[in-house]
């Protein structure tokens, strides 16, 4: 027996190292951030705190609580109707649903913008027939970039969502039925509670990219808390004020999330997989309605914005389509894939360490290392350039010196570099699919696999994996499309000649060119969404 | 023993060199990081590349984060050269102190005093000029002026302007803060707000296009942006009025570049500079974003020209740097978003 216990004491420190180290590595770029609370910026709060705080807060909290809204109610809302209903065109709206999310917040908000503006083709068309005036309320409004961001962000909700309602049949919600309930009752007390978890994933990752979006908001000209970091380091040049304002954002993040994850409480869920059930069947004016809420989601959400790319490709020709262009889109796969392995690994040993007998503290430790996610890419970029540049600067320069050769930059500007920084700003994105897909493992699974004699290895292998591999793919899946979707880390951090069409989105953008941003804008999408459709194709035969 | 292990941990690093971005210190070699769009300074790198055998190397980003990575990399940066937008910006990386001053009599004799640092640490390489575009239909020229009379009752729901946010307002605030001092440009600041028919725009095109479908009357741009719009719409009713003219002259700023501190390869890096400032690379890199050249003997391209002679504010362009700060609280306190 004694043997069995040392061995798993050793485990239990493997797993112990391996979060620390990982910790470590993600909470570099965080740590950077806190260390610039050492030397407060007096003149710059003191500023804003004077005309702007105020405005910032609320601001950033009506978004927060709009999107949440926006999202939650689109995302479950569609994943029930996808998973659960037989409707008109249910079949290919279900992967359908998924698309927009190869469309970038930013290119979002510029088409809205460019079609429902006041010079926009609607309202110019409107003043034509019924005269001049403004025939529209406000676009670049609260409203407005709610709108927006809820369109862009919805398929988190809907992804996880929508698996958790699949892996939970109709069981249930059957039973409760049979048990007196009507099916609203049964849908809010039974089958929402047990797709919590799913849920809660989701909306977590659509609000971290609420609150770390840049693109979108500036193009809204709205400010926000992301805005004000970008003003305090490019206006000011103060980036001390800015990663103080950072760590500010940050703490709200870390609050949310917290709140949540109490509200929780020790809850478990576990579910019965049946793959086969039968959907309940829309007919009639049910049918209709649910085909038209969300065929009207996928044409304002994706058709839209696709549209207008297309028109723009197809005004300023093929210019920049040439034996360059394509190196583009081989860097930005290559990165892409690269990262969703590593990240998703990773992501899988923190699931697992989780899940490992006496491990109370390692929840929160993880918790801490997927907030990088919340940060304004820039900013969470720029600490990781400092922590990789510390390392140049004092490891191998001493190396260096000791080899007798003159020293040189070996991290910073390596594409080693450019894979962790993608892997710690999208740990969280990789996690929450992973580990929502871990808490559908019941308790007994493990124990009775333990109990028939499996040590940890067979149970992770024979039980965790092939029941997590929907959740993995998933996890893959995101962070690939993210990483395409990319742009201050991979602006700051990539090796020289190694540009992507992000890269090449943004040269071209950030001087208004839209028209000739459209063609790589529109590839990003493309690519993003080849592995979207076969994910969702596969995870129905699932 | 020592030395097999130097030897072994040598092979080790040449391994890791593999994936990481390690130069070979080849002495015919520029690194640049550039805030000025690829596509605008590309063609210039090659044609230098094709003359002289020089291989030039570069990453572009915004100025933020360029200077913040500069600061950051220190002594083992392998950039010789910075190359951004805007007098601010580069006050800015000579603030930070990531640039180094350069004596060159090319450059002294090619770049005019007021385009270039005091001191020598960067020069401007080309000039855009920040004025108004107005809608012809509804405004008639003589009722434009100053920057300053944009703030008058006449203009009351009439105006659009870009954020305060852009570094362009930045510097043009800044001049004015040193022109007519803080009290008199927050009014005038007060006023642009009060007069505002929309809220700000995100880009001088959107503003312009607001113009255009009669959401205001005038705006206020980069010409340049201007010359893309002429470019897209050649019919367009908008017109660019040059502002102050009877005063100080119209508000300039620069793009330009200046030598890294810790440039691997300054001398290098000083002859491709100098190589800039030369009337062949002059027209190309004004012509290449319909910018005026910062080398007054060069002319600039036609549509640039026909948008007529005006009277540039002669101010030294570093103040848009020195006064950035002060520029941005001012439009906070003033509302100006």
């Amino acid at each position: 027996m004694s043997v069995g216990y040392t061995r798993e004491m050793t485990h239990h420190r493997f797993w112990f190292w391996l979060v620390c180290a990982v910790a470590a590595i993600v909470l570099l770029p965080i740590t950077n951030l806190i260390f610039s609370w050492g030397n407060f910026q007096t003149d710059v709060w003191l500023h804003l705190i004077e005309t702007q705080l105020g405005q910032l807060l609320s601001n950033t909290f009506w978004l927060v609580l709009g999107v949440s809204i926006g999202v939650t109610v689109l995302g479950v809302g569609l994943a029930w109707l996808t998973a659960m209903c037989e409707f008109p065109g249910q079949k290919w709206l279900d992967w359908a649903l998924m698309l927009p999310f190869a469309v970038p917040a930013y290119v979002m908000a510029f088409v809205f913008l460019g079609i429902f503006e006041f010079s926009g083709p609607i309202q110019t068309q409107l003043r034509v027939w019924f005269g001049p005036g403004n025939y529209f309320p406000a676009i670049r409004s609260t409203g407005g970039v709610i709108t927006v961001l809820s369109l862009v962000f919805y398929p988190y909700v809907y992804m996880l969502a929508r698996s958790a309602f699949i892996s939970q049949g109709r069981g249930l919600m059957d039973a409760a039925r049979i048990l007196g309930l009507s099916p609203w009752q049964a849908f809010f007390k039974v089958t929402l509670p047990m797709a919590r978890p799913a849920i809660a994933a989701g909306l977590a990752l659509a609000l971290m990219e609420t609150l770390a979006d840049f693109g979108a908001v500036a193009t809204f000209n709205y400010d926000t808390f992301t805005t004000a970091i970008y003003k305090a380091w490019y206006g000011f040049f103060n980036l001390q004020a800015a990663a103080q304002l950072a760590t500010l954002l940050l703490l709200f993040v870390g609050l949310a999330v917290f709140i949540e994850k109490n509200a929780r409480g020790k809850a478990r869920y576990n579910q019965n997989s049946q793959h086969l059930f039968h959907r309940y069947e829309l007919t009639g004016v049910l049918g209709i309605a649910a085909s038209g809420f969300a065929c009207l989601v996928v044409l304002i959400a994706f058709v839209m914005p696709v549209t207008q790319l297309i028109i723009w490709v197809i005004k300023t020709g093929l210019v920049d389509f040439d034996q360059r262009f394509l190196s583009l889109v081989g860097h930005s796969l290559s990165l892409g894939a690269v990262a969703a392995i590593t990240t998703v690994v990773i992501a899988l040993l923190l699931a697992i360490a989780q899940k490992q007998p006496n491990q109370r503290w390692l929840p929160k430790v993880i918790n801490i290392s997927t907030l990088g996610y919340a940060l304004p890419g820039s900013v969470l970029a720029v600490g990781i350039m400092m922590g990789f540049s510390w390392l140049d600067n004092t490891i191998f320069t001493w190396w260096f010196n000791w080899l007798g050769e003159e020293p040189r930059q070996v991290l910073l500007g390596s594409l080693f570099a450019l894979i962790v920084a993608y892997g710690i700003r999208f740990l969280a994105v990789a996690f929450g699919p992973v580990d929502s897909s871990l808490h559908n493992i019941k308790p007994s699974i493990t124990e009775a696999a333990r109990s028939l004699g499996a040590n940890s290895q067979r149970i992770i292998f024979q039980v965790y994996l092939p029941m997590m591999a929907p959740g993995v793919l998933t996890g893959a899946l995101l962070v690939f499309v993210d990483v395409l979707k990319e742009m201050p880390a991979t602006l700051l951090m990539r090796p020289f000649g190694w540009d992507t069409l992000a890269v090449r989105v943004y040269e071209m953008t950030s001087e208004g060119e839209w028209a000739r941003a459209a063609l790589p804008a529109l590839t990003l999408v493309i690519v993003g969404l080849l592995p979207v459709i076969l994910l969702m194709r596969r995870s129905n035969k699932l | 023993m020592l030395k097999s292990l130097k030897h072994s941990c040598l092979a080790v690093t040449a391994v890791i060199s593999a994936f990481t971005s390690i130069y070979t210190a080849a002495e015919e070699k520029l690194v640049v990081y550039t805030a000025r769009k690829e596509h605008l300074v590309k063609p210039l790198f090659d044609l230098y590349t094709k003359q002289t055998g020089v291989q030039i190397d570069y990453i572009t980003d915004s100025a933020g984060p360029l200077i913040t990575r500069l600061q950051a990399e220190g002594k083992n940066t392998p950039a010789d050269l910075l190359i951004t937008v805007d007098a601010g910006n580069l006050w800015q990386a000579q603030d930070k102190g990531v640039l180094q001053p350069i004596k060159s009599e090319t450059l002294e004799k090619n770049i005019p005093v007021h385009l270039r640092d005091s001191n020598s640490h960067w020069f401007g390489l080309s000039v855009r000029a920040r004025t108004m575009v107005y809608a012809t239909d509804r405004v008639k020229p003589g009722d434009l002026s100053t920057y300053a009379n944009l703030a008058d009752k006449q203009w009351d729901g009439r105006l659009c302007l870009r954020t305060s946010k852009k570094v362009y307002n930045q510097s043009l605030v800044a001049t004015m803060i040193e022109r007519m001092g803080t009290e008199k440009t927050e009014e005038i600041v007060k006023g642009w707000v009060n007069n505002l028919a929309a809220p700000v725009f995100s880009n001088d095109t959107m503003a312009m296009e607001a113009v255009a479908a009669g959401q205001c009357d005038v705006t206020v741009v980069n010409t340049y942006y201007y010359g893309r719009l002429l470019k897209e719409k050649p019919d367009t009713k908008l017109k660019l009025f040059w502002a102050n003219q009877k005063t100080t002259g119209t508000h300039v700023n620069v793009s330009g570049a200046g030598v890294t501190k810790y440039a691997k390869h300054k001398a290098t890096a000083v002859k491709f500079l100098e190589w800039l400032s030369t009337p062949t690379a002059q027209k190309i890199f004004a012509d290449s974003n319909m910018e005026y050249p910062a080398n007054s003997t060069v002319k600039p391209a036609k549509l640039v020209a026909s948008w007529g002679e005006f009277k540039a504010d002669q101010l030294n362009v570093e103040i848009a740097g020195r006064k950035q700060a002060e520029a941005i609280k001012l439009m906070d306190r003033a509302g100006y978003k």
